[in-house]
């Protein structure tokens, strides 16, 4: 296979699902058996791309070019460096777990259920390992098709207001970063006198400032909506309050984390000055939507809707070590991306599991679940100490880094004469560790311990083998990374180091409107 | 310092941590309790024992050069920043492990007789067992973030030791507030970290403690600051003003919990923070004088409320948090070595005294109230003979444990460079509330006529309270509504008790006042030496003199007699004066028995604002009125739009893919023109 590895990580699950639709009708078992073989297919031959990947390299790995339209610089191109490794990783990681997480969980048309899900992870896969942005875009839009089909068809009551809602949010969004592509692609013609979209081709554009601007506001305006940022984020709490399990689980797992990477890819890299310029807008936003997203948490009846602003609070962790430009901020972002896909994504499995025995996702129905079922509570538990960051577990490590690259940035700014104000953003962001603790602990608190509140809800059974293998692959995880994150770390570290550099490149470039700022790119 | 190496260090968290993995997987299905208490209890056995074998090695090598290391592994390192799991043994951190393990196991042998008959009762030593691991790692840890592991690892066991018996919602809410508090004190931790980092490069005890030993530190203002936000989570966790409201709920835990977490080890790390980074706290000297304040403060403010509590578990733990201040008051002094020494003082007598109520409180039937009990001496005599002992101890009679920790303490608070004649005066008004408030437990408890239960209560507490589980020690008492007759503990309870009672007796002979009998009678300050070399604070030139350390001692004696000698006239011989005078200052004590109302000020200042903002401003008014409400606006224009354009929908797809390509033209023609 050699250099078509990731070709094959990226078919596999859309061959599987091609596969799904020829087969006999009514076979369920048939079905889930075999999407979870082309899952575990897929993680397998991913784990080849993990253990070949050579972290030295800062370039794209495991390359694979096809010409589809040359003349016009549209082709099939993809590889791996380690920005997306992790990512892909994460995405092979999570299918196993999604679809034995999802073995029970729909009553209806069970073939494209799964046909769904496995095209869906092919189309992430491949935003991911794109190296060109036709091919990026192609499955930018692809994916949203199977979710679309996902929380409208399997979703809950109000599927269909929630599946508008993402779709037109989306679709602005979508646009915006069209029309920026067409004009990148026009600029790529003019200053190389070649038509393509490949990312090294971009990426070498010198571009006005002005002009960066635009671009720049462009493809924020498609990622932010994806991550989301505050205030962009209304979409997130119903599309995950109506979708499926399986659906929460890749949304927040996998999906979301398509908006952090591509300000990650193709945001940042390409317009590096307006990037920068827009450096406090985007930190503001980020931390506002930390405490803003905790505190409705807080608030929430609903555990899902809970978890789901959850995640509004987790993705300003990311979006914050992104934006401080500096080597702890960006490896803490790309590890709180991983981080958040596999806690979340467990919780959202973890909520799935008790709805699938009381078709309640309501609070205050619950309690004293601990004496109930116990093993579900350790679970939940060692869960909610990953959600909110306890050192051991993973979500430590990410937090961590992120304000630390964050205090960084403060702590330079200030060096170079600012004023205390400097370390406005930390702080708030640290005081997000605290409403973190509280809106978790308060859920855990009320569904867990005191005494059952409803009598139909005493005897539920504790987790069965199923579900503890769907729960065992992410307690690994959270452990692993948590206590020896140099597993990860280390494969990421050159790639970031490259991507600083691009950047700082990038704003070597501007030569008539000297950044203050520039000087202060962080080197710790 | 250079260090040996050590490959047994790691031994030494790993046995408990094995400990706490085997109950915790197998103890539910697989293992009988005997089995449960043999793992648990062996565990810590070996890890004293290993304990001590560190300590001894460290004794035979030269004074200069006792520290013993182990890098273990990698942890986090991304750049330059570099926190690995490293562990670090030298005369503090040894005293430390031997506190831990010596007095964990002897509380692990009390929870053997305390817990017997629970349901949970693997679960109860698995959380033990992993809390000593979190405990030991946090004073072993050889840098910053090992100790926050621990730290944050020792309050996640708390939350679940407090909420042990969960079924009882107030139990989880108390856990459930010692975790939130202490992460307000994290937040500090967590920030005052990194500031080192980003000032010195290193978040490394050692390399800290060298940097500010050597040359000019680098700027005052940083260090200052940093010892600020480490301070804030010291009282996080060490339960001071204002961030003390955890601990004294936290009583919600089993008794055992309370000795080994909330009175001996746990609480007391953020003292042995400070003295970890002594180097830090002795160039911080506008910090150093909030440690000293806020202790003082701590430590009357707590006492006065331990005044007139009458749950002798409540009286304990604002006694705790009282003498907790005292040790601050001793680290904003500048005299490391007296606050550790009132640290392990103090771990002596509390475990001994909570401990000895967890007796009582077994043999009462799980009544804590101190008006039902009376006269308890003679129902079990070792209970209170060992009580006494630690209470001669906390009140600082002559020649107890006490006695000489305190008095150091209150002879640095006015005597210190750093010290100021008003935190003196608050400690030692402290000191006098102890001396009475502990004393009038033994009244209420101990001594006098025995009062008893009646029969309501009786059954209002003991087993239901505990999700069903029965309790050792109790099982020859009636429920059939006779009275009953409070019985010994056995000796699994007994025996820790006494040894306990034994150090808090001779504990203080460790560190015999310098002052009046030359350095080499203090053994501590002699052992901690090459630890504080470089942060050296002085006494002023007054108190260099004996007679004015033997005049404050006599002066302490005096405070300390005072307060006893009020309890016996106030509960002996005018009995019936504590009620009248409740009623002639009826404000001053019910606004004592409220604990000054900080919890409700806390509740209506702070929580209640941010738990309505958020739902009925952020929640329903932002999120759902305006950004859905401008988002359904879109859409319903949209749609309406949609009608319009309906008429352009011909089905035909040609004609789209022309409307598509001319919509996109324009988009891009504007984007340039723009441009």
């Amino acid at each position: 296979m050699g250099s078509n590895l990731l070709n094959w990580v990226l078919a596999l699950p859309a061959l599987g699902a091609l596969a799904l639709i020829f087969m006999p009708r009514g076979r369920v078992d048939l079905y889930r058996t075999w999407s979870l073989g082309v899952m575990i297919a897929g993680f397998l031959v991913s784990l080849g791309i993990w253990f070949g990947f050579d972290p030295a390299d800062t370039g794209m790995q495991f390359r694979s070019h096809a010409d589809w339209v040359p003349a016009w610089g549209l082709n099939w191109d993809v590889g791996v460096d380690g920005l997306s490794l992790l990512l892909v990783m994460l995405t092979t990681f999570l299918g196993p777990v999604v679809v034995l997480g999802a073995w029970n969980s729909v009553d209806k048309r069970h073939k494209e259920f799964f046909a769904h899900i496995l095209l869906l992870q092919s189309a992430m896969l491949g935003a991911f390992v794109a190296t060109n942005l036709f091919v990026f875009y192609l499955f930018w839009e692809l994916m949203l098709i199977p979710m679309f089909f996902l929380i409208g068809i399997w979703g809950g009551e109000q599927r269909l207001y929630a599946t508008v809602k993402f779709f037109l949010y989306t679709l602005v969004g979508s646009m915006l970063m069209l029309v920026a592509i067409v004009w990148l692609y026009r600029e790529v013609q003019a200053q190389a006198g070649i038509w393509s979209l490949q990312y090294a081709d971009v990426y070498g554009l010198e571009i006005a400032r002005r002009a960066q601007m635009w671009l720049f506001a462009a493809f924020a305006v498609a990622f932010a909506v994806k991550v989301p940022m505050f205030p962009v984020h209304t979409w997130l709490p119903d599309a995950h309050v109506q979708a499926p399990t399986a659906g929460s689980v890749i949304l927040a797992g996998v999906l979301l984390k398509m908006g952090t990477y591509g300000f990650l890819r193709l945001a940042m890299p390409l317009f590096p000055q307006a990037a920068l310029a827009a450096k406090p807008l985007i930190l503001t936003l980020a931390v506002v939507g930390i405490v803003y997203g905790a505190l409705v948490a807080m608030v929430q009846p609903d555990i899902k809707k809970l978890v789901a602003y959850s995640s509004v609070s987790h993705l300003g962790y990311c979006m914050l070590g992104l934006f401080v430009f500096n080597l702890q901020g960006a490896s803490g972002s790309i590890l709180q991306m991983v981080n958040h896909g596999i806690s979340t994504g467990a919780l959202f499995l973890l909520v799935g599991v008790i709805y699938e025995r009381t078709h309640s996702r309501r609070i205050y129905e619950y309690g004293g679940l601990a004496g109930i079922m116990p093993l579900y509570a350790v679970v939940f538990l060692i869960v909610t100490m990953s959600s909110i960051g306890l050192p051991g577990t993973n979500g430590f490590v990410g937090e961590f880094l992120v304000l630390l690259g964050a205090f960084l940035d403060g702590y330079s700014q200030w060096e170079a004469g600012g004023s205390l104000l400097s370390f406005t953003f930390v702080a708030v962001a640290a005081l997000g560790v605290i409403f973190g603790a509280v809106y978790m602990l308060w859920m855990v608190q009320r569904v867990f311990f005191g005494k059952p509140n409803l009598s139909r809800h005493t005897r539920l059974p504790d987790l069965s083998w199923r579900e503890i293998a769907v729960f065992a692959p992410l307690l690994v995880a959270i452990f692993w990374i948590g206590i020896y994150p140099s597993t990860f770390t280390r494969k990421m570290e050159p790639s970031i180091q490259a991507w600083l550099h691009q950047i700082e490149k990038g704003l070597e470039h501007t030569v008539a409107s000297p950044q203050p700022e520039a000087a202060s790119l962080g080197r710790h | 310092m250079q260090a040996s190496p050590s490959n047994l260090l790691v031994l030494i968290p790993l046995l408990p941590l094995v400990g706490a993995i085997l109950n915790g997987v197998l103890g539910r299905r697989f293992l009988k309790p005997a089995a449960v208490h043999t793992i648990a209890c062996g565990a810590m056995a070996g890890a004293a024992l290993l304990s001590w074998a560190v300590f001894f090695q460290l004794v035979g090598m030269e004074p200069e050069g006792r520290a013993l290391s182990q890098e273990v592994f990698a942890w986090i390192r991304i750049g330059s920043f570099h926190a690995d799991y490293a562990l670090w043994v030298d005369p503090l951190s040894a005293v430390m492990c031997l506190i831990i393990t010596n007095i964990g196991f002897l509380i692990h042998l009390y929870s053997v007789g305390y817990m017997q008959g629970d349901p949970s009762y693997y679960r109860f030593f698995a959380y033990l067992n992993l809390f000593v691991f979190a405990m030991l790692n946090l004073v072993m840890g050889d840098n910053l973030l090992v100790m926050f592991f621990g730290w944050e690892g020792v309050g996640l066991c708390s939350y679940l030791l407090i909420g042990f018996w969960f079924s009882e919602e107030a139990n989880a809410v108390a856990g459930k507030k010692a975790f939130v508090t202490n992460r307000v004190g994290d937040f500090g931790f967590a920030l005052g970290t990194m500031l080192l980092f980003a000032a010195l490069g290193t978040v490394g005890f050692q390399e800290i403690n060298h940097q500010l030993a050597g040359a000019a530190p680098p700027s005052k203002g940083l260090l200052e600051a940093a010892a600020l936000l480490l301070f804030l989570g010291a009282c996080g966790k060490s339960a001071q003003i204002p961030l003390y409201v955890w601990l004294p709920d936290a009583m919600a835990g089993p008794t055992p919990v309370s000795a080994l977490i909330h009175a001996a080890t746990m609480v007391t790390a953020g003292v042995y923070m400070i003295a970890r980074l002594n180097g830090l706290y002795f160039h911080a000297e506008l910090a150093s004088q909030v440690v000293l304040w806020i202790g003082a403060a701590t430590a009357l403010f707590a006492a006065t409320i331990g005044l007139v509590q009458n749950d002798i578990k409540k009286v304990l733990a604002y006694s705790t948090v009282s003498q907790l201040g005292f040790m601050f008051v001793a680290m904003g002094a500048g005299a490391y070595a007296t606050g550790m020494f009132h640290l392990m003082t103090h771990a002596f007598f509390k475990a001994c005294l909570f401990l000895g109520s967890g007796s009582v409180i077994m043999a009462m039937h799980h009544e804590q109230d101190m008006r039902y009990y009376g006269g308890l001496r003679k129902f079990m005599p070792w209970t209170y003979r060992t009580f006494l002992v630690a209470t001669l101890a906390i009140a600082g009679v002559p020649f107890f444990a006490g006695f000489f920790s305190k008095d150091e303490i209150l002879l640095w608070a006015l005597g210190s460079e750093r010290g100021h004649a008003g935190a003196w005066l608050l400690a030692s008004a402290a000191a006098l509330c102890t001396a009475f408030y502990m004393f009038r437990i033994l009244h209420m408890t101990f001594w006098g006529e025995y009062r008893g239960l009646p029969p309501e209560r009786l059954h209002a507490h003991g087993h239901d309270d505990h999700g069903g589980g029965g309790h050792g020690g109790d099982g020859g008492h009636g429920h059939g509504g006779g009275a009953f007759v409070p019985k010994e503990s056995p000796w699994t309870v007994t025996v820790p008790l006494v040894v306990l009672a034994a150090l808090s007796a001779v504990g203080g002979f460790l560190g015999l006042p310098a002052g009046l009998l030359g350095h080499h009678a203090n053994l501590l300050e002699g052992w901690y030496e090459p630890i504080f070399a470089h942060s050296h604070v002085s006494l002023q030139h007054a108190f260099h003199n004996p007679g004015a350390e033997a005049g404050l001692m006599a002066l302490s004696v005096a405070v300390a007699a005072a307060g006893i000698a009020l309890s016996f006239y106030l509960y002996r011989t005018r009995p019936a004066l504590p009620g009248e005078l409740a009623k002639r200052f009826a404000v001053p004590y019910r606004v004592l028995l409220q604990k000054y109302s900080v919890d409700e000020a806390y509740e209506a200042g702070i929580i209640r604002p941010i738990l309505v903002g958020s739902r009925e401003v952020l929640w329903k008014v932002v999120d759902v009125v305006a950004i859905d409400g401008l988002v359904n606006l879109v859409g319903g224009g949209l749609k309406a739009l949609g009608r319009g354009l309906g008429r352009l929908q011909t089905g035909d797809a040609q004609v789209y893919a022309m409307w598509m390509t001319g919509g996109l033209t324009v988009a891009v023609l504007v984007t340039i023109a723009i441009l």
